[in-house]
């Protein structure tokens, strides 16, 4: 009997360690995480925001080698990307949410799509590029800003359906039923009432769909090709703030590399801007109001 | 409402034919020996696998770049990510856990090209001079060569030997992991916190310490939503373009070492159609995106189902 209290009391302290020791990993798996996060954003803002000024708004790109330039002409090119993007991806993206989540709730049709929307949201964007460059490059015979915004409005598709869906199932029920016992048709009901209600939530999940393809590269690499000049045309060639930090990032002129890093910047601090948003309007609890 | 849902099922039935008829013509050329045969290079003896001038068209260096720096990406990702999750879901006092999440989800929120610029000027650097040679000095060491030597994977030819370059499968594998890993950690999270409090609170009770409740309740409760979020990881390492393509060092060879050069499916996809010289090459590079849709379909959709199977009914969203 005397023999098994140290035993015992060794083993407790073996267990205790244990505990000590997974504490103490899983808080340096955090610190890990954390660290890299840090470490590129005090890079952007340090190595960013030194070689920020007017003429990186205002100017177009100068011949490689010299000194100087901008990127106002890619800063303009990703807004019409992004607008045609927007013109096809929202709309679409919305119907198929307002269909999963009203029209078709529990029909396999509705499963079917919902775990598609959920398949295509992890393909490729790479695979998006080779999909609009065969739709529209090789017809037309040429790179353009159209067929670029097609494949970056692909991309939103799947996840404006999916948030859509998501912020149309938080509408409670009684809300529907009061209209529909007012003797609305289910169709006003659904797009007068239901989607109003829910419309902050569909609006925030609009904007991290256009956050997610803002940053976006790979799509844009033989669609709309990139251009040195101003172009607004949505039949050629268009410069796009991603493509031109790429351009950059690989080309062996410091100016150039500086020029990425201020491009970087300021394509972070839309993005970072529009989740923060995002999550300060999720946080706040939009469809409390509703309930 | 139908017609819009439906587009859904159109347009990944589009991409399947666009790709497969755009693939034809390397389909002809090489058939199934696209993806593992290879020339033997008549000057150096070595084998040659791309090379577009002579309408050379092996895929398997760029299947092997792929799976090698996704899997180094997953065995890095992998375990910080869960002790990421089990910190932020067990451990975490209240007021630190919202603003940690909303760190986590910010590194998914950074664009890759961005991630590829900060990888090309500060961690090539970084991994070049300091880490690759202390990697360098342990599996060269004598000692354990002599130890595993027999294993083929230290010494001068073995994981790290080579020259140190800092681009590489190495490099390309950190980056990745950086950006699997607000993945894999917060669908983890989503899924430890579907077990209940019940399982928690009953290991507890049996005198489990903090750890082996965590242990017994929490992470065998969840290991197969673990896994469905570790191969939903995956998926996205797959198909990475742009940080790859920037750190991986674009050479169509295989080596053993990580330190090596390489090339990935996405990369050399990125880096060459824009300026294809022949049609048999776009075509070519269309049958690589082909393989990769394929397989991020295939790996989607399992992960989906096992993650699926864990949190039925409450959908889980990943950005």
């Amino acid at each position: 009997m005397k023999a098994a209290i140290p035993k015992n009391r060794m083993r407790d302290n073996m267990r205790t360690a244990t505990d000590h020791l997974a504490t103490g990993l899983a808080i340096l798996a955090t610190i890990l995480v954390v660290a890299p996060l840090f470490a590129i954003f005090g890079y952007l803002i340090y190595k960013g925001a030194s070689s920020l000024n007017l003429a990186f708004f205002t100017q177009i790109p100068k011949p490689e080698g010299e000194v100087g330039g901008g990127m106002a002409n890619a800063i303009v090119g990703s807004g019409v990307l992004l607008a045609i993007a927007s013109c096809l991806g929202v709309p679409i993206g919305i119907g198929g949410g307002i269909y999963l989540a009203e029209f078709g709730r529990g029909t396999r049709l509705a499963n079917a799509i919902r775990f598609t929307a959920d398949v295509l949201n992890g393909v490729p964007s790479i695979v998006m590029g080779i999909a609009a460059y065969a739709l529209i490059v090789v017809p037309q015979h040429r790179f353009s800003a159209f067929s670029g915004g097609v494949a970056l409005g692909i991309m939103m598709i799947p996840t404006v359906t999916r948030t859509t869906e998501e912020m149309l199932l938080m509408v409670p029920n009684s809300v529907r039923e009061a209209a529909l016992g007012l003797g609305v048709p289910n169709w006003r009901s659904v797009l007068s009432i239901t989607l109003r209600t829910a419309s902050p939530g569909v609006i925030t999940g609009c904007m991290l769909a256009f956050a997610r393809v803002a940053g976006e590269t790979a799509p844009l690499l033989f669609t709309a090709l990139g251009n040195q000049f101003w172009s607004l045309s949505p039949s050629h060639e268009i410069a796009a703030l991603p493509l031109q930090i790429y351009i950059y990032a690989i080309s062996p002129y410091d100016d150039q590399h500086r020029l990425a890093w201020a491009g970087s910047l300021v394509l972070i601090a839309l993005i970072v801007l529009a989740v923060s948003l995002v999550r300060y309007v999720a946080s706040r609890g939009i469809l409390k109001g509703a309930s | 409402m139908l017609a819009c849902a439906a587009s859904i099922f159109c347009i990944v039935a589009f991409i399947a034919s666009e790709l497969i008829s755009q693939s034809q013509m390397s389909w002809h050329a090489s058939g199934l020996a696209f993806f593992y045969k290879f020339n033997v290079d008549p000057q150096t003896g070595l084998p040659l696998f791309w090379d577009p001038v002579n309408g050379v068209f092996y895929a398997l260096p760029f299947l092997y770049g792929t799976l090698v720096s996704s899997l180094v990406a997953l065995v890095i990702a992998v375990p910080l990510a869960v002790g990421v999750a089990i910190f932020l879901t067990e451990m975490c006092p209240g007021f630190l856990r919202g603003p940690l999440a909303f760190l986590t989800e910010l590194l998914a929120a950074i664009p890759s090209v961005v991630y590829g610029l900060w990888a090309i000027f500060i961690l090539v650097p970084l991994l070049r001079e300091h880490i690759s040679p202390i990697l360098i000095d342990i599996f060269g060491a004598s000692g354990v060569v002599k130890l595993f030597g027999w294993t083929g994977l230290v010494g001068d030819n073995g994981l790290f030997g080579g020259v140190n370059l800092g681009l590489g499968l190495l490099t390309a594998g950190v980056i990745l992991a950086i950006m699997i890993l607000p993945i894999i950690a917060s669908l983890t999270r989503e899924v430890m916190s579907t077990v209940p409090h019940s399982q928690r609170e009953a290991a507890l009770a049996l005198g489990a310490t903090r750890w082996e409740m965590i242990r017994i309740a929490v992470l065998r409760n969840a290991r197969i939503g673990i896994v469905g979020s570790i191969i939903l990881g995956l998926g996205r390492a797959l198909g990475e373009t742009m940080a790859v393509a920037m750190v991986i060092g674009n050479t169509a060879e295989i080596h053993r070492s990580l330190l090596s050069t390489g090339h990935s499916m996405a990369s050399v996809i990125a880096n060459e159609f824009a300026e294809a010289t022949s049609d048999l090459h776009r075509s070519a590079l269309v049958e690589i995106g082909l393989a990769l849709f394929v397989v991020t379909i295939l790996v989607n959709g399992l992960a989906r189902l096992l993650v699926w199977a864990v949190t039925r009914g409450n959908p889980v969203r990943v950005h």
